[in-house]
């Protein structure tokens, strides 16, 4: 819309800037200091803006966005409490390497630092959860910080950005100029990896007897689904996805032991803390994931790929680090593998250790205890809605139980088809998200499947699902209380249950999940009964001119297991209450 | 534990430095000193960053660092293969009776008086922070008023500039490219 050099307001150079970066969907809410470019905003034929109902949901709904799509996510609020409301989703997206840009309007530049009306230091508040952020005050520097923000959002270890930008620099005149080059001269990310590095990798895993691939989200990001394949089926070693990257192979493929972590499959737990070699792909050995790491994988060497340098021996020393993009890394592995069995190598001998996680998977799958009363248990729900809307739609989860159990049961083939909020936890992430992955992938079907505490605290956002025509469809899990929290009650607090009642269940249906999704212009349906479960998912999937809820009313004292409790060693798992696994490693 | 100085080239802009100390405060690492000025290149900053950590969190602390935007280059600079200076000011009691032995004690550490009062002397010494403290040990009888100390400024040794030694980086990592 507007001309290379012309005479421009900073509120027009910022939408061209938004139209150059490539942007078609924002997701915020105007207020004053970011007023001035909402006028040029309502002008923009490529973009659209969709009005959210609070700035949380619309940093959330553009992590879903960049999530289902890898493309760059973008929200937009104004200065102080519009900006402070962002503080969750950026930090959110900082933890799990999501692409985001934030566009924050601030108070006029002679007003910052005068606690003017409306004003919060918001690139002092977001240092530590942002890749980077920037402040402008002259409207000059709009385009060039525009493209910078993308860039560093967009490379590397991806990353929420944010600009904040003074009112007085989008009010006044100025020139637009897209910049040609960008100056960032301390940013230079590693994609492609280090050869050496690779031909040492590829040493130890011919020589290893017990190897593990410790698939993480770093596969996901850099779309890396088809290289990680290759991998697999070249070599036969097993595989383990964390949460993060659920979906980067498929779960039916026999080499899958599924997740592992303080939630995981015996077998996934099993692979990592048995193996003499793990192969970690895009992983950063999480606590969730390692428990206490002193005890962890205490046999193990360790390849470490990921395209964060800092990440690589951070908890675990890396006996070959590889800094680069998992794409890269996983396709130069393949190569120098095929290149080595073509010249007459050896294949690595993974026989036994390939059996004996197969009797483990076998003798520990998942499972769960079918109610005797009837009711309805909330694995079950989860595993027929896998079935029914299949393994090419999109599920946007919450956290706690209901995470958990979406991550088990729900069964994933495809990346970028679970979307969760990983490394902060955050409660209330799942329907904004939804959204966000419904407006970037608008042919596919989206779940959000959420719990009744989590639904509570971002619901609003059904609000804008109905008006602007985004037909998400919500499942919630509910069992009428902070499950995960009453959980820990159960195991670690003598079922003392302090403050984890939630009262959405019959004795006072506070709220009618089916009245508010009504209300919200929505269906609103329940569910108490497995017989009714498939009957019900089926209506929810045949409504698509508007959001479905659908409030499953599942048994409250169902538990997560496998579960290996908080700081104990991975030895430690429990496949049921006081349950423990026992492993043959004589066969080893 | 072990002190280790870095060299860190940054690109002058506001914010740079709440963001390095930032970075330090969250991730639980101590600085011992810091000192922040100009270089040769305007556009560029340099810090030096003198901190007290065993090897394995130096390389988080230097990875972390390399990872902010406006960190342009991290150089770990060797005690015998460069020059550490800090500045001191002290403001030393001395009277008639005793500013003939402080001064000498200022002679001998040719440190310098810059400022006279007829109770005291503010004297400037410049050097490593070995030689500041043994300068401290011998003006302390005498009754010290104030002080103040700046942060190591550090400088390699020989002809190349910084801009031409090896970033630190972690040891088995892949050098990083040329662009």
């Amino acid at each position: 819309m507007t001309e290379q050099g012309g005479q421009v307001t900073g509120a027009q150079s910022l939408v061209t800037s938004l139209e150059a970066a490539g942007v078609t969907d924002i997701f915020g809410i105007p207020g004053g200091a970011i007023l001035p470019a909402y006028d040029p905003l309502m002008d923009s034929t490529r973009i659209r803006h969709i009005l959210v109902r609070h700035e949380q949901g619309a940093g959330h709904a553009a992590q879903g966005y960049a999530s289902a799509t890898g493309r760059v996510g973008v929200c937009m609020a104004t200065s102080g409490p519009g900006a402070t409301n962002l503080v969750t989703p950026l930090a959110d997206a900082h933890m799990d390497s999501v692409p985001l840009v934030a566009i924050t309007g601030q108070v006029a530049a002679a007003a910052i630092g005068t606690d003017a009306f409306q004003e919060a230091d918001i690139r002092g508040i977001t240092m530590p959860i942002t890749k980077h952020n920037f402040l402008v005050t002259d409207p000059l520097d709009i385009p060039r910080t525009i493209a910078e923000a993308f860039h560093i959002a967009s490379t590397g270890r991806p990353g929420p950005v944010l600009v904040d930008i003074a009112k007085s620099a989008l009010t006044a005149q100025t020139h637009y100029a897209w910049p040609t080059e960008l100056r960032l001269p301390g940013y230079r990310p590693v994609s492609t990896p280090h050869a050496k590095q690779l031909k040492e990798a590829v040493r130890m895993i011919k020589s290893a007897r017990r190897p593990v691939l410790y698939v993480g989200g770093g596969v996901i990001r850099a779309r890396a689904s088809r290289e990680l394949a290759q991998l697999a089926t070249l070599t036969g070693i097993p595989v383990v996805t964390t949460l993060m990257a659920r979906g980067a192979f498929p779960d039916s493929h026999p080499q899958h032991l599924g997740m592992p972590g303080m939630h995981g499959t015996v077998a996934a737990v099993a692979g990592l803390q048995k193996s003499d070699l793990i192969i970690s792909l895009g992983a950063r050995f999480d606590d969730r994931v390692t428990g206490n790491l002193d005890s962890f994988a205490p046999h193990a060497l360790v390849i470490h790929a990921d395209i964060d340098p800092a990440e690589i021996g951070k908890n675990r020393h890396a006996d070959v680090p590889i800094v680069g993009d998992c794409k890269e890394v996983i396709a130069g592995l393949v190569a120098l593998l095929q290149a080595d069995s073509q010249a007459g190598g050896a294949e690595g001998d993974y026989e036994s250790w390939v059996a004996f996680l197969a009797g483990v998977k076998q003798s520990y799958p998942l499972g769960y205890d079918v109610p005797a009363d009837g009711s309805l248990a909330p694995q079950y729900v989860l595993e027929r809605l896998g079935a029914i809307a299949g393994p090419e739609a999109i599920y946007c989860s919450g956290v706690g139980q209901h995470q958990m159990w979406a991550a088990h049961y729900v069964g994933y083939e495809n990346p970028n088809t679970w979307i969760n909020s990983g490394g902060l936890g955050t409660m209330g992430f799942s329907v904004p998200a939804a959204m966000g992955a419904k407006v970037g992938m608008p042919d596919s079907t989206v779940w959000s499947i959420d719990g009744d505490g989590c639904f509570q605290m971002t619901n609003q956002e059904l609000a804008t699902c109905a008006i602007n025509d985004i037909p998400i469809k919500v499942a919630i899990i509910n069992n009428e209380s902070l499950g995960m929290v009453r959980q820990w009650q159960t195991l670690f607090y003598n079922e003392r249950y302090s403050n984890t009642d939630l009262h959405t269940g019959p004795d006072r249906r506070i709220p009618d999940f089916v009245k508010l999704a009504e209300a919200y212009g929505c269906v609103g349906l329940a569910c108490e009964s497995p017989g009714e479960v498939d009957a019900t998912i089926e209506k929810a999937m045949g409504i698509n001119d508007r959001p479905v809820v659908v409030d499953f009313r599942v048994h409250r004292d169902a538990m997560v297991w496998p579960m290996v409790a908080a700081g104990s060693s991975n030895d430690e798992i429990k496949y049921a209450r006081n349950l423990a696994p026992e492993f043959h490693e004589d066969d080893l | 534990m072990s002190r280790h100085t870095l060299s860190v080239l940054v690109e002058n802009q506001p914010g740079v430095l709440a963001r390095i100390a930032g970075l330090f405060s969250r991730r639980g690492f101590n600085i011992d000193s810091l000192a922040v000025g100009p270089t040769e290149h305007p556009e560029v900053s340099r810090m030096t960053i003198v901190v007290n950590v065993e090897d394995s969190p130096l390389e988080q602390v230097t990875k972390q660092l390399n990872k902010l935007i406006e960190v342009i280059k991290i150089v770990e600079l060797d005690g015998t293969a460069s020059v550490n200076r800090e500045l001191l000011l002290v403001k030393v009691r001395a009277d008639s009776s005793t500013r003939g032995a402080v001064l000498d004690a200022v002679q001998l550490f040719r440190a310098k008086v810059v400022d006279v009062a007829p109770d005291a002397v503010t004297v400037q010494a410049v050097g490593n922070a070995d030689k500041l403290a043994d300068l401290m040990r011998v003006l302390e009888p005498f009754g010290i008023r104030e002080l103040v100390q700046s942060g190591m400024v550090a400088i390699g040794r020989g002809s190349r500039s910084i801009s031409e030694r090896n970033a630190r980086s972690a040891p088995l990592l892949a050098p990083p490219p040329v662009c």
